[in-house]
């Protein structure tokens, strides 16, 4: 029975891939070659190998840092009007970037209308690395032997349920302001310092210090699995389709029915609130997911 | 003297190079992977810094608009700040996805250690 | 001023980076490097990157440390005799 690439891929990926049956017997009698002076222990060839590395390594390592150190000189001095670095694009950017975008930060107006692709595949990135980390992490009867999940359910019954009083006292107290905090980086994105990244890395943050507070279950309740699907693929897509219209537009000359309202208003800068709330979402969902990921395997 | 003004001057570079070595070189030679994963980290923040030391302009103000003045001799470079700003969230996730790949290590041979990990993998090929 | 500041904080950086690269124990390597983060934070804002020193403040410091605490948990590294 001859099966798809895509079957053995599926199989591996849910961990029910099926042993090889010995493949490498052929090669058996090229190994049992005699050969002269060679050790017959592995860990003996492994240690000699390494030691030969770690000696190659400071060489490569030397000469690497004394290239950096010599292209030293020859940089432009530091922090000098005329560098090399600044040049028209970054000129256009700051000049004609708020009647274009509307955005008074200069770098959110770039990243998220001038770069907005770019920042598109970022997003997607990233939703990838919790995709990878969830292929590597993720326990559940597909991927984990019996014997496993009973060890899983006994270590997490030896578990305090109840964690320090001062730790959740505090947190009472500060979680809100975190969270407060890190909504306002996300909504203030094109006024101020901040945005989609650094707010959601912000809610994601307060997000694992109450779960860290409150423990798994209490976290749980208003963010499960299912949430973290939704809002994750709903950001990407909301984000997706409001790029592709402004990139419609955009080459077809069309006028975007989005005004860019009044520099320096919550509602201004036409798309760039939307993207900033998309891109904060994302980056909060994956950063709490890496914590889920990483302590109980499981959402 | 002049040296000393030079090296004075390009700081941040010499930090920034500084760091790269030092990062790449426990990189390749430290054992334990969790150093290695913070070596990886020191060699990323090294590259940032570098990037966003060549994006400065001194005496200018971060490139947020203030007063409605759009003069480019007013505000620093935006365009290496919004590279970084994009590179720290995904090294992030790529350090996440090292320490997820550690942990699969620790499940199946029960260390860190790089070399004992290489030996335990020759002994089950073997086997 | 300013100069001097910076001088002192790009020491401090480069200590940390080997403090946390050299230290023998797991966990204190690990807390030397969001050290790290933070000391990197307050050069960014320094750039005058306010972006880079907030997303580093909260990445950097924060979420990057709290994974490798927990890998250190996972890989039984805390329970008393570290490395």
């Amino acid at each position: 029975m001859k099966k798809l690439h895509w079957d053995s891929f599926a199989d591996w990926v849910n961990g029910t891939t099926p042993e090889p049956e010995c493949p490498p017997l052929p090669e058996l009698p090229k190994k049992r070659k005699p050969r002269r002076t060679r050790p017959q222990d592995p860990a003996h060839r492994i240690r000699i190998f390494s030691r030969l590395y770690r000696v190659i390594a400071l060489a490569v390592c030397l000469c690497v840092v004394s290239v950096l150190l010599y292209t030293l000189f020859q940089l432009p001095l530091f922090g000098a009007p005329d560098n090399p670095a600044v040049n028209e694009v970054s000129r256009r950017y700051v000049e004609q970037g708020l009647s274009e975008t509307g955005a008074v930060n200069m770098v959110t107006g770039m990243i998220l209308d001038y770069r907005a692709f770019d920042t598109f595949g970022e997003s997607s990135v990233l939703f990838l690395a919790v995709a990878c980390v969830m292929m590597l992490l993720l326990r559940d009867q597909n991927n984990t032997t019996p014997a496993d999940i009973r060890q899983l359910q006994r270590e997490r019954a030896a578990e305090p349920s109840c964690c320090d009083p001062i730790l959740q006292k505090v947190v009472a107290v500060v979680f809100p302001c975190i969270l407060l905090f890190g909504i306002y980086v996300v909504l203030n994105g094109h006024l101020s310092p901040g945005g989609g990244f650094a707010g959601g890395a912000m809610m994601g943050a307060g997000l694992i210090l109450y779960s860290a507070a409150y423990g798994m279950d209490a976290a749980s309740r208003f963010f499960s699995q299912k949430h973290f699907r939704i809002l994750t693929t709903s950001a990407l897509l909301c984000y997706a389709l409001s790029k592709a219209y402004s990139f419609f537009t955009g080459a077809n000359d069309l006028p975007s029915c989005i005004s860019l309202g009044c520099p320096g208003a919550i509602f201004s800068s036409g798309l760039i609130l939307v993207l900033n709330i998309c891109v904060g979402l994302i980056v909060a969902c994956t950063m709490y997911g890496f914590y889920i990921l990483f302590t109980k395997g499981e959402f | 003297m002049e040296l000393l003004e030079k090296i004075l001057s390009l700081r941040f570079e010499i930090a920034a190079f500084l760091l790269f070595g030092i990062g790449f070189i426990h990189l390749l030679v430290e054992k334990n992977l969790i150093k290695k994963i913070i070596a990886f980290n020191v060699m990323d923040s090294s590259v940032f810094l570098f990037l966003a030391s060549q994006g400065y302009i001194a005496g200018r103000a971060a490139p947020i608009i203030t007063d409605g003045i759009t003069d480019a001799a007013r505000y620093i470079n935006p365009v290496p700040a919004g590279l970084v700003l994009t590179g720290i969230v995904v090294s992030v996730s790529i350090s996440a996805f090292f320490l997820a790949l550690t942990q699969r290590f620790y499940h199946r041979y029960h260390t860190v250690d790089f070399d004992e990990i290489m030996i335990l993998a020759q002994e089950k090929d073997v086997d | 001023m300013t100069e001097l500041f910076e001088c002192i904080l790009i020491f401090a950086l480069i200590l940390c980076a080997v403090a946390a690269l050299h230290s023998r124990h797991l966990l204190s390597a690990v807390v030397i490097f969001m050290a790290y983060g933070l000391v990197m934070a307050v050069l960014w804002a320094l750039l005058q990157s306010p972006d880079l020193a907030l997303t580093e403040a909260a990445v950097g410091a924060g979420v990057t440390g709290i994974l490798l605490l927990l890998t250190l948990k996972k890989i039984h590294a805390l329970d008393g005799k570290g490395e």
